[in-house]
């Protein structure tokens, strides 16, 4: 202690030093790029002699996107609106009325959550609308529809089998530190790597189910040139990766939760269902939600799968916005490029904020 | 778990199952079944690696062949290959690899178990307007490097200059602040920025700075994409500890750093276990920011595995090698820490 006024100075600047190394690192990497992205979405990039320009063209770059020559890829091809699609978006609208109307009447209300719920409104019913225009026959996906699809579709499928698993694997089995090491495996693998095995493992001629498909007529079934079958490896793929984060957390969960009453459950007659449904899934649903949440925040950068996979095709089909804005800057459309990575970070922040202030804060009151 | 119950050895633990033969046989089957089943999804596409990449490509052409030696005659020559004959240019990726995700994961753990300690123990109070301020001085800095051609570190000084001399000029004036809370919540949220977003951006400053394909440009990028991971994690694990022994160091005179790595560090290790697993993870495998800001030298793994399929179609038997080398260090480290995982992981998921 031959320092202490020094000593003393850097202690009392503890607070700073040990929060400002993050914020400052966050400021440098992370909000910056985020507002020369929102400017470069915003601009034109043009190679000229000597270097590039970058000419302000106002919201142009979104409004190719939206509307215009690039409204294809993006949004996708519009099928004719039906009847149906007039019900079904009527019946949503409904909903939601109904839902805002609970919200006001239950008192509590605030500016801030009305507002969140509007805004999360009208880009559900927009991306509903748009599902029911690009799903008709006749429509065709576009970029944030298929991202939506690897989203919804994916997860949940992830969270039912890595929640099924858990189920599986908390019962009195022998071997369950086997399975347990076993079931975590594939999160371990490079993404990139997953999607070159299904590539191998969905060879339909030399793959190892070759077999298996030709018994079933499908030998000569390209699932690479059909959109549905396309986007339906990638999603098994991103699953068989991310089922087993799923799986571990939900199985410490279940284990966590006191025994004594499952067993109290059970002696009162309760078969196994019911013991599911009103006393483990209570107790899981505050981790369920937020193990899902984290899911979904990286669901939706979701790229290396459909890029090594099918490259993105057949056609765009199996395009997700990362992949877009990806190809986009590498044909040099920096502009258009920073334009689809901002529209992922609406879409993506709005459900993602959506989904916590709705769901996972709803399931930590009631558990608490 | 009562604390009477004398801790079972391992091997009893495996072969004891909890109430045994409780269940009706036709569920005890069923279970099973299912167990096996997933095993085996697990497991083949592992196998179907390992056994790939000891095919020759006439092997791959043929159909499916599925047991060494008695479909085909396995070969070591993609393992020579990828070893023996571009020996070189498969470890240069493969030290990057190790260098970028270790340099990575220890400072992100590092830094970000800082912040998530600082945030759990120590109450801050921004002033709103001084963030707004900065928000807005920072925008301006943007605009004037790209839109008006200003030299980057002009702007930068220039900017700093007048948000300093203005924040102290108007501190008295700003009132609403925000809490630890919120500090965490925008911590976090970086989380859900898509990488791509910022991809273009970081590509441009690494270049502006010299930096473009080197280990420092990807250890950045990687620390910084991975710090709301450690912030989350390391947040609730700290929160869950109690402050009695931080409180008898600080009688005691400990310095804050003191305490916080002597005292609190080793009491949070399960969380850092798994942090630090599920970073390393990410890190290891990271492909976008990979393909933006390396080319040759600072190249890694995940790109030398999709560059496999250049020229002359995908070269199966090489890939599966590579693959398989990428997946022995982290299962290793994954098999290793796995008693911490599922703890680790659960604390940050429960309380959030």
């Amino acid at each position: 202690m031959t320092n202490t006024t020094g000593s003393e100075w850097l202690d009392r600047q503890a607070r700073w030093v040990f929060l400002m190394p993050t914020v400052l690192i966050i400021l440098t990497f992370s909000i910056f790029p985020l507002l020369v992205s929102a400017y470069l979405s915003l601009s034109r990039f043009k190679f000229v002699r000597g270097g590039f320009e970058l000419r302000y063209i106002g919201f142009r770059n979104y409004e190719k996107l939206l509307f215009g020559s690039e409204q294809y890829h993006f949004l996708g091809k519009f099928a004719a609106m039906g009847v149906w699609h007039g019900l079904l978006l009527g019946g949503l609208l409904l909903a939601f009325g109904y839902w805002l109307w609970r919200y006001l009447r239950g008192g509590g209300a605030g500016v801030v959550g009305l507002l969140g719920r509007l805004i999360f409104m009208a880009l559900a019913l927009g991306l509903v609308a748009l599902a029911s225009v690009t799903l008709a026959p006749g429509g065709a996906l576009g970029s944030l529809m298929v991202t939506l699809f690897y989203v919804i579709v994916g997860c949940s499928a992830q969270f039912l089998a890595g929640l099924g698993l858990a189920l599986l694997c908390a019962q009195p089995v022998v071997g369950r530190t086997f399975f347990r090491v076993v079931f975590f495996l594939p999160l371990m693998v490079t993404p990139v790597g997953i999607a070159y095995t299904f590539r191998m493992l969905a060879d339909m001629t030399k793959g190892p189910f070759a077999p298996v498909w030709a018994a079933f007529g499908l030998g000569d079934f390209a699932w690479a040139s059909d959109a549905w079958s396309a986007r339906l490896v990638v999603v098994i793929g991103d699953s068989w990766q991310w089922i087993p984060f799923i799986f571990i957390v939900m199985l410490a969960a279940i284990e966590n939760q006191p025994r004594d009453q499952v067993e109290a459950a059970e002696l009162d007659g309760a078969g196994p269902w019911r013991v599911f449904r009103d006393v483990t899934w209570p107790a899981i649903a505050p981790v369920a939600a937020t193990v899902m949440l984290i899911r979904v925040i990286e669901a939706f950068k979701i790229i290396d799968l459909p890029n090594v996979l099918t490259n993105g095709g057949p056609g765009i089909a199996t395009e997700s916005m990362t992949l877009h804005a990806f190809i986009a800057w590498r044909t040099l459309n920096l502009g258009g490029s920073a334009a689809v990575s901002y529209m992922l970070l609406f879409v993506a922040i709005i459900l993602c904020v959506s989904f916590f202030n709705l769901v996972v804060l709803r399931y930590r009151e009631h558990g608490r | 778990m009562t604390g009477a119950v004398p801790p079972r050895s391992w091997a009893s633990r495996l072969f004891e199952p909890r109430r045994l033969g409780r269940q009706a046989p036709a569920t005890r089957v069923l279970v099973y079944a299912g167990l096996l089943f997933w095993t085996f999804v697990v497991l083949f596409p592992f196998y179907w690696l390992l056994v790939t990449s000891l095919k020759l490509p006439i092997h791959v052409a043929d159909g499916p062949n599925y047991l060494p030696f008695v479909d085909f005659t396995p070969s070591p020559h993609a393992w020579h290959y990828i070893f023996v004959e571009i020996g070189r240019d498969t470890f240069r990726p493969y030290l990057n690899s190790v260098i970028i995700a270790g340099a990575s994961t220890a400072l992100a753990v590092v830094v970000g178990s800082m912040a998530a300690y600082a945030l759990a123990r120590i109450d801050y109070r921004p002033k709103l307007g001084t963030i707004g301020l900065f928000v807005v001085a920072l925008a301006a800095v943007v605009v004037a490097v790209i839109a008006f051609g200003v030299p980057w570190q002009l702007a930068a000084v220039a900017g700093i200059a007048v948000f300093v001399f203005l924040a102290r000029a108007l501190a008295g004036r700003f009132r609403r602040s925000v809490g630890n809370g919120d500090i965490l919540f925008w911590i976090i949220s970086q989380r859900i920025l898509p990488p791509v977003v910022a991809a273009i951006p970081i590509y441009v400053m690494f270049q502006q700075l010299g930096l473009l394909d080197t280990h420092l440009a990807l250890i950045l990028t990687y620390m910084t994409v991975n710090l709301p991971i450690v912030v989350w994690l390391m947040y609730d694990f700290f929160a869950s500890i109690p402050t009695d022994l931080e409180e008898s160091a600080q009688i005691d005179g400990a310095s804050r750093y003191r305490i916080f790595f002597d005292v609190v560090l080793p009491l949070a290790k399960p969380g850092l276990a798994a942090t630090s697993l599920l970073v390393l993870v990410l890190a290891w495998n990271e492909y976008l920011l990979a393909l933006f800001l390396s080319t040759v030298d600072a190249q890694t793994m995940p790109l030398l595995v999709s560059a496999q399929n250049a020229t002359r179609g995908p070269q199966w038997w090489y890939m599966s090698v590579l693959i398989v080398i990428m997946i022995l260090p982290v299962t290793a480290v994954a098999v290793a820490l796995q008693k911490f995982i599922a703890r680790g992981l659960l604390i940050g998921a429960v309380k959030g």
